[in-house]
């Protein structure tokens, strides 16, 4: 019985001295063959355990269990080294060149001037303007005598404009639209909307487009005031622009307002110091707004003495052209992919 | 409007350096857009004699001066100036000296003859020299020989001064004049203004005594002041007043036509100046002019006048357009001796109406037609008698003849602290009110609670309480009035459904790879022949403008594709020929029953090349099936359903074999295709161009709303592919219609994956597979049920087209 359990444990010894060394999955698969197969040294020991006495069978058997589980738990333990181990080697082997380039995909952009003109309607959106729209090919009426401007008014000549009869013409500014929108409206209130468009002017040069886009706001209720057209250009100027941004209102004159102001932004290249973009004023003038004329809320149907209200109008192309640091207004026309595609 | 700050001084005390002037006339609604220091950087500068002049030895076209500035030694300075000689008072410049532009004089050898200083060219002073003689345009600057010798040439030409550059608004004609700018001045500097000098006293007979004045147009004419000068010596006018006139931008001419320009400049008020013996009768008839009238106008021109114009004339026709121009028969010449001066008000309208028809703009008619102040007449007449006088240039006849039917009460209006406040949302006192108004010389006077207000005569812009607030606004400082936001009921801000579906269908294309352009909505009429569209279509009836910028701008588009190809064309010159692109914009039709033309959104598209490859993906060319799948993609988003497609005949901008044309119940929707090669040429485009235009009101009339939910499937689907030969020409929509026909109610969807045509299958035909998928709401479906399908749809291709499977 001895010399038996002393073969159990020299196999156990030569078994698990040649896991240790097995280096493959196939090597590892011939050992467990050779050692616990049922042709395999450990079976052929217990087989021969038949010549032993009862009493002495269990303890040999316990024995054999033992070496056997041993023997299985080392293979086992082998062999999840040697996977992890090929699997190592196989993750080496199937490295790309990850400086190769990304597959092409081919999305489209909206052009710069849609991408402003979103902006400006996202802001006055959030401020409770909803968005109207008018004609582009629009009578006289609405675009010079409601507005204030009758035939023969020197401010006509601020305009140079596309007449297509005596009676009716390219608007000059979206604030033909305003009139629309009071005339539908009047006499409710309140009235807040913005007016997105393309306007059109008699003038082609680096700074000036015969076709360009303007956003025009109206606002009228019974106590509206300019202070609250301050406010409300200064925080679009913060959302446009930058919270740093200030602005700053200057008199002006349009038919259509009294009083009337041009705002100013603090220039955003040089935060209001003076550089070459704001020609060292500090300032770039964006927009041109008032309150609206008395005549004008008249002639659409609003009682003057009652209500009142503020417009403005701004140019798309010009704060694309703040915004983007464009240096030519022409190239917003000119439809180059190597433009666009920057945007 | 220039303003030198030299001349201003004369009417009101600047009290603040001139950058500070400038910002505060820019936030007061005059803005300065430029500040003009023209003697900046120019030292050592002096009047100088030339003594003697010998030509160089060394160069033909130099000469050695000797020139002396009264003090010191004499300088050798060595001048290729051809236009002085010896007794000459020029401008010198001496060693050390800087000129305008930053040059600084060093001593110098010319061809080895040293030269210590230069005479120096009214350029290299930094004038205009456009006002300056030819002469002396181009050579050294010749000065008036009585001046001091040693004078800093700076002071003498002005050139101390600061020149503000105003860039008014049309409401401000009054501060189209120095003492206008010096209202404005004195109102915000809390200052007063010194008016000029208008005493005169005369000699012999009036004017009333020799001259008569008719106004036979007081709608037109509101007043008419005359004043009669004799014994006039025309000739030059001093120096200072031409110094100021150029300062002012205008050309001195002589003495009399020097003081009508110097007191419009001054007061505002444009004068005119007849020669008195020219004037048959010494009359004056200011009435509108007859039909054909002609004038010959001072500038030499012929002018063919109109019977709405208003005329000056006198018993035998016209002798100036009144306030626009003088004739050349009256006009005052180095001859005249007596001068017979209108100081008039003319109606704007009719000014601006005359100027217009008759393409002429003088600084005289852009201040009529601005408004002028009536009664200024008189001032401005007696100004320019007293000028007359103090140069000396003749003899005042006493007294005026003023002829004033316009002559009414000044404007007053009531202006309310309350709507101080209600419009510009801050509460400016009554008496601070009352005090800007009186500075800007408004008369404001208490009444109750309010003020009455008195407009003076030269504030021809302000009518109504709200012009008050504005007044009171910008001196008060607009930017001193407070930040709030809207009260009262809140408003919803959202776009409209139309609005969101156009934002949606650009994110769309833009998500399908296309840039989106913006284009000028006028164009060329020819671009439609370009475009293959015949003569007869209506598209070619197009809005024409009156006065286009050139003739390629010349009518409103009718449709879009044409500007597009123009892009691609471009893009392709500029070596850019993968692109596709789309624009959403408006094309314009005229309307037989509006004056207005009907304004319809189109979408439209084109494109290109192909979408960018990659080294591990091919090349997909744009063809006519890239766009057919873009626009059933883009109408899968919109929601848009039950389209039908038909072959596009008789299109001549596409392809007659590669295009198909949208519609749903019978109206059409676009089209879409390859461009026809004449079309391609026409553009210079590359030989395949895939297109669509598409009717956006229609897209947006017929897009869906969002739909409802539809339960998931709870049991799977079998798919199963099925590929049948049939004849080429059998149309894989018809194919589609019979295998949905013989599918059973359990085909939920087919669509094609393959089509080949080769070798494996026999000439003349063609293979297409599909793929069909079967579903069940209640149960899974067995392979037996599915193989029943199928054979019953192999059995009605067979039938119907002769279709075989294949395997």
């Amino acid at each position: 019985m001895e010399q038996l359990e002393h073969n159990l444990q020299s196999i156990q010894a030569r078994a698990l001295e040649e896991i240790e060394g097995a280096d493959s999955l196939e090597s590892l698969n011939e050992l467990r063959v050779r050692y616990l197969g049922k042709k395999g040294e450990l079976t052929a020991v217990l087989r021969s355990m038949g010549a032993l006495g009862r009493d002495e069978r269990p303890r040999v058997g316990q024995v054999a269990n033992s070496v056997r589980k041993e023997i299985e738990g080392r293979i086992s333990l082998r062999l999840s080294l040697i996977k992890d181990k090929l699997k190592r080697e196989t993750l080496a082997g199937e490295s790309l060149d990850i400086t190769l380039p990304g597959t092409a995909f081919n999305l489209g952009r909206l052009h710069p001037l849609t991408v402003v003109t979103r902006q400006i309607e996202g802001i006055f959106l959030g401020m409770g303007f909803s968005i109207a729209e008018g004609p582009e090919v629009e009578l006289d009426y609405y675009n010079f005598e409601a507005l204030n401007l009758p035939k023969d008014h020197p401010a006509r000549d601020m305009q140079d404009t596309f007449f297509i009869t005596s009676e009716t013409l390219l608007r000059t500014h979206t604030s033909p639209v305003q009139v629309r929108t009071m005339e539908r409206t009047a006499p409710a209130l309140p009235v807040r909307v913005i007016a997105p468009g393309k306007v059109y002017r008699r003038d082609d040069d680096a700074t000036h487009s015969p076709m360009f886009h303007q956003v025009e706001g109206l606002a009228i209720d019974r106590r509206i005031a300019l202070s609250d057209l301050r406010g409300v250009l200064q925080v679009f100027a913060e959302q446009m622009f930058g919270p740093e941004t200030r602005t700053r209102f200057r008199p002006s004159y349009f038919p259509f307002t009294e009083p009337s102001a041009e705002v100013d932004i603090s220039c955003a290249m040089c935060g209001g110091k003076g550089c070459r973009i704001c020609s060292h004023t500090g300032w770039l003038e964006i927009l041109g707004c008032g309150m609206v004329h008395p005549r004008v809320l008249e002639m659409s149907g609003y009682n003057s003495g009652e209500v009142s209200g503020f417009a403005f109008g701004m140019g798309v192309e010009r704060i694309a052209i703040l915004k983007y640091g464009i240096d030519d207004m022409r190239l917003l026309f000119d439809n180059d992919m190597r433009f666009l595609s920057q945007f | 409007m220039r303003v030198s700050l030299k001349w201003l001084r004369e009417y009101v005390d600047i009290t603040v350096p001139s950058g500070e002037l400038a910002e505060r006339l820019t936030l007061a609604g005059l803005a300065v857009e430029g500040v003009e220091r023209p003697g900046e950087g120019i030292e050592k500068v002096y009047t100088g004699k030339i003594l003697s002049m010998e030509p160089h030895p060394g160069a033909d076209k130099l000469f050695i001066c000797r020139v002396t500035t009264g003090e010191g030694e004499d300088l050798q300075i060595v001048t290729g100036a051809a236009n002085v000689s010896p007794g000459h008072v020029v401008p010198v410049a001496l060693e050390g000296a800087r000129l305008a532009g930053g040059m600084v004089i060093k001593k110098a050898r010319l061809r080895g003859v040293e030269s210590r200083g230069m005479l120096c060219s009214g350029q290299e002073l930094g004038l205009d020299t456009g006002f300056m003689p030819p002469d002396q345009a181009h050579g050294v600057m010749i000065l008036d020989r009585e001046l001091p010798l040693g004078m800093d040439v700076k002071e003498l030409l002005g050139l101390d001064d600061t020149i503000l550059d105003l860039e008014l608004t049309p409401n401000r004609g009054d501060c189209l004049s120095m003492v206008g700018v010096a209202r404005e001045v004195a109102a915000l500097l809390g200052q007063r203004v010194r008016m000029p000098k208008t005493r005169v006293a005369g000699t012999g007979p009036g004017p009333g005594e020799v001259a008569r004045v008719d106004i036979d147009a007081p709608d037109l004419c509101g007043r008419y002041v005359v004043r009669l000068f004799r014994n006039i010596r025309v000739g030059p006018s001093p120096r200072w007043m031409q110094e100021r006139l150029r300062a002012a931008g205008v050309r001195p001419i002589s003495n009399i036509v020097d003081i009508t320009n110097y007191v419009m400049m001054e007061l505002g008020q444009p004068l005119h100046a007849f020669d008195y013996d020219t004037l048959r009768e010494g009359r004056i008839i200011v009435r509108r002019a007859l039909k054909d009238e002609k004038l010959v106008s001072l500038d030499g021109n012929e002018r063919r006048l109109g019977e709405e114009m208003l005329v000056i004339a006198d018993p035998s026709g016209a002798v100036a357009v009144a306030g626009v121009m003088g004739g050349l028969a009256t006009e005052v010449t180095g001859g005249t001796t007596s001068v017979l001066l209108e100081s008039a008000h003319f109606n704007p309208v009719s000014i601006r109406r005359t100027s217009r028809a008759l393409g002429l703009r003088s600084e005289s008619s852009s201040r009529f037609e601005k408004g002028v102040d009536i009664t200024g007449c008189l001032r401005a007449a007696d100004r320019a008698a007293r000028l007359l006088l103090d140069l000396g240039a003749g003899e005042v006849a006493p007294g005026v003849v003023d002829n004033y039917p316009g002559q009414a009460p000044p404007r007053t209006i009531i202006l309310r602290p309350g709507r101080i406040e209600h419009l510009l949302g801050v509460a400016i006192p009554r008496h601070e009110a009352a005090g800007i108004l009186d500075g800007l010389e408004f008369q404001p006077k208490v009444v109750g609670d309010d003020l009455l207000v008195t407009v003076p005569g030269h504030r021809v812009d302000v009518s109504l309480e709200e012009d008050l607030v504005e007044e009171v606004a910008r001196v008060y400082g607009y930017n001193r009035i407070p930040y709030t936001l809207p009260s009262g009921v809140s408003t919803r801000g959202a776009r409209t459904p139309r609005q969101s579906l156009e934002a949606s269908v650009k994110d769309c294309l833009v998500a399908l790879g296309l840039y989106e352009l913006v284009t000028f909505s006028f164009t060329a009429p020819s671009s439609l022949d370009r475009a293959g569209v015949p003569q007869d279509s209506p598209l070619r009836n197009a809005i024409r403008l009156q006065n286009p910028l050139s003739e390629e701008q010349s009518v409103m588009r009718t449709m879009l594709l044409p500007g597009l190809l123009e892009v691609l064309a471009r893009n392709g010159s500029r070596r850019v020929t993968d692109l596709a692109v789309f624009e959403l914009g408006k094309v314009f039709l005229p309307s037989s029953s509006d004056p207005l033309p009907a304004e319809k959104t189109v979408l439209a598209a084109a494109a290109t090349g192909g979408a960018p490859a990659s080294w591990n993906r091919p090349k997909q060319y744009y063809d006519f099936y890239y766009f057919k799948g873009m626009a059933e993609t883009l109408f899968g988003r919109v929601g848009l359903a039950g389209y039908s497609l038909e072959r596009e005949t008789g299109n001549n901008l596409f392809h007659p074999g590669k295009a198909a044309r949208y519609s749903i119940a019978g109206r059409p929707l676009g089209v879409v295709g390859e461009l026809h090669p004449d079309v391609l040429e026409n553009y210079r485009l590359p030989p395949v161009v895939v297109a669509m235009e598409i009717d956006f009101e229609m897209l947006a009339d017929l897009a869906g709303q969002t739909g409802k939910y539809r339960p998931l499937p709870k049991f799977p689907g079998i798919e199963r592919d099925l590929a049948v030969i049939v004849r080429q020409g059998v149309a894989a929509r018809d194919i589609v219609r019979v295998i949905s026909k013989f599918g059973g109610g359990m085909l939920r969807e087919v669509s094609l994956f393959d089509v080949y045509r080769g070798k494996q299958v026999k000439e003349g035909c063609q293979s297409m597979a599909f793929t069909l998928k079967f579903q069940a709401g209640d149960r899974t479906l067995t392979d037996q049920e599915v193989n029943g399908f199928l054979a019953a749809v192999a059995g009605a291709l067979s039938r119907e087209f002769g279709a075989e499977l294949r395997n």
